[in-house]
């Protein structure tokens, strides 16, 4: 069981799960979605401010409840998100949403999604696709806020 | 290590297999159970979720296929050989399943699952009160003032209709409140139910805590103040003996893919008074008598529910699941399942950061327990353990308000039924005092 399990939770996303970065409230946003996943109930507030008079995140912060999967995965965005562009964005959304479609096949390109590759092993899991998938969504809202 | 206590208790022991299931009976029933033996992540499958669905016997799949191979056809139409059959066999299920919660069997509507059977209750009431079933039906019109009275730990399927009927009768839907543990009594009941309360509507047995509802109390307040009592049997009538005249309940409501039946196919119980009363909810074929282009009568109760062609495979299974329970005995299963709780229970409270919810040990539970884990989702929790094969549920188990009121968002459920083994459930313990460790909160 140890080697399907691992496949799942890499330590990267156990790590993740516990020392979480981002979490917490924005003083200034410029956007804010709530996202929530109704089989479970996990809940997710996602703010972005961006730096001003530019198209580029400075900062994101989030907060909310879930599974290690959907933390760890708001988490590494935290940590992804910030100096890019929207246009970047959409494109490191997009090229995620693809991985986590592939059913744990497929190639994903590691420099733009650098450590939320990790998650490709969740994408055998159809169960838990949503719930990697529910902060991306939520930056996703906000992007189309800001547009 | 073994978190599971060796001795169960004195009282469990002393059961004979008269009144009980031993481990032999089980293993031999399982026999009867295919999916039972499947392997799930290279593990025998561990299945604790019946209390989702249940697995079926050979003799359900083999009773709806020899149906379906020499029997096949719509019913209370058509007058060909096999129309006769499959009539035939569809009214003998509806008598069988009567038989088996002590109705008759006018009294007895085929729904599609318990959801479909409170919903038909909840929007015949609500085509009543905008004037719909004439003089009859006036008994169950609601008005701005009248209570609809649920419980705080409903499933959603007990709940949201009659959200709905009050939004548009403008009747006031109150609760029952739960205390912290997730339960309530009668008292509670009776301080919520008063002369404005029209309807009463709780689950007998609930599906998170396993609690067992005072039924007898609360029917007496209920009709005392002149309202209708609707029973969620979904987590009784598969596990229990259930006598529904005897409990005195005006309407109830449980799907046959919980009791080894096939999906598609529930029961809504009515007194037979009521159900002839009630106007109908969903129209169309094969529920009325003279229909013009100006209108249309209907056929008296239970025909006058059952609009469409009807899903007769699965009555027809369903009358040999009820069957099938009968020959285990319906006493024995709850017994059987109490005792598995209670090893359930005992397990999990020699685990640390395990908060089970539902009443404390020694009180009347069903066979199901819920959980929380301290510093671990319950997604997690379940996905840990369907590594091991072992199947669970995990989730708000459509209950959002008792959850909400629990303070968590998700518990993991593992539910016994008739063919659970106690080796299942030392797994299901073994597993669970895995979890913090893996995850790294303990
Ligand atoms: C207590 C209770 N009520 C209602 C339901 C709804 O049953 P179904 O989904 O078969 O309509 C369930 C099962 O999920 C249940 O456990």
């Amino acid at each position: 069981m140890s080697d399907a399990l691992a496949g799942l939770y890499q330590q990267v996303i156990l790590d993740h799960s516990k020392q979480r970065t981002g979490f917490g409230e924005l003083e200034h946003a410029d956007a804010q979605r709530f996202e929530r996943n109704p089989t479970c109930g996990d809940e997710i507030t996602l703010q972005i401010d961006m730096e001003p008079g530019t198209d580029r995140i400075a900062s994101l912060a989030w907060h909310g409840s879930g599974c290690s999967i959907s933390q760890a995965s708001a988490s590494v965005l935290a940590g992804l998100a910030p100096g890019l562009t929207t246009v970047e964005l959409h494109t490191t959304i997009d090229e995620f949403r693809t991985m986590m479609r592939s059913r744990g096949v497929g190639e994903p390109d590691e420099d733009l999604l650098g450590d939320a590759v990790v998650f490709q092993g969740v994408s055998k899991y159809v169960m838990r696709v949503k719930c990697a998938m529910l902060s991306w969504v939520a930056l996703e809202g906000c992007l189309a806020d800001v547009a | 290590m073994s978190p599971v206590a060796t001795d169960i208790s004195a009282r469990t022991t002393a059961r004979t297999s008269a009144e009980t299931l031993s481990e032999e009976d089980v293993a031999l029933l399982r026999q009867d159970f295919p999916a039972l033996a499947e392997i799930v992540n290279g593990e025998p499958l561990a299945y604790l979720d019946s209390g989702a669905t249940a697995q079926r016997p050979r003799q359900v799949l083999g009773a709806e296929r020899d149906f379906l191979i020499h029997s096949n056809a719509a019913v209370h139409r058509g007058a060909h050989t096999l129309a006769g059959l499959a009539t035939e066999a569809y009214e003998d299920a509806r008598a069988t399943v009567a038989d088996f919660v002590g109705a008759q069997a006018d009294e007895i509507v085929w729904t599609s699952n318990a959801t479909d059977a409170l919903n038909l209750v909840a929007y015949g009431i609500a085509n009543a009160s905008h004037g719909r079933g004439g003089e009859p039906a006036r008994r169950f019109a609601l008005v701005a003032g009248d209570e609809i009275v649920v419980t705080e730990a409903e499933h959603h399927a007990n709940l949201v209709p009659w959200q709905e009927l009050a939004a548009v009768t403008g009747a006031t839907l109150r609760y029952i409140p739960v205390d912290d543990n997730g339960v309530w009594d009668a008292a509670a009941a009776a301080s919520v139910i008063t002369s404005r309360t029209r309807v009463v509507a709780f689950a007998h047995v609930s599906n998170v805590t396993g609690f067992v509802a005072p039924v007898a109390e609360v029917v007496a307040v209920a009709h005392a103040n002149g309202a209708l009592v609707v029973l969620d049997a979904c987590q009784s009538a598969p596990h229990r003996s259930l006598n529904l005249a005897e409990l005195d309940v005006d309407f109830a409501a449980f799907s046959g893919h919980k009791m080894l039946g096939p999906t598609g196919i529930g029961v809504l119980y009515g007194r037979a008074e009521l159900l002839n009363a009630l106007p109908p909810f969903r129209t169309g074929g094969s529920m009325i008598t003279t229909v013009t282009m100006e209108g249309a009568d209907y056929l008296p109760a239970p025909q006058r529910f059952e609009a469409g062609t009807q899903p007769v495979s699965q009555a027809v299974a369903l009358a040999e699941a009820v069957r099938y329970l009968q020959r285990v005995g319906l006493d024995r299963i709850e017994a059987r399942e109490e005792e598995l709780a209670e090893r359930m229970l005992m397990g999990l409270a020699g685990i640390d950061g395990i908060r089970v919810v539902g009443q404390p040990l020694g009180s009347p539970r069903a066979g199901l327990v819920s959980f929380d884990v301290a510093g671990v989702h319950a997604h997690d929790v379940g996905q840990f353990l369907d590594a091991q094969g072992i199947a669970v549920r995990v989730g708000h188990h459509c209950a959002q308000p008792l959850h909400r009121r629990l303070g968590l968002t998700a518990t993991t459920r593992a539910s016994a039924y008739l063919y659970t083994t106690t080796g299942e459930v030392d797994r299901f313990i073994a597993a669970v005092a895995g979890v913090r460790p893996y995850f790294g909160v303990a």
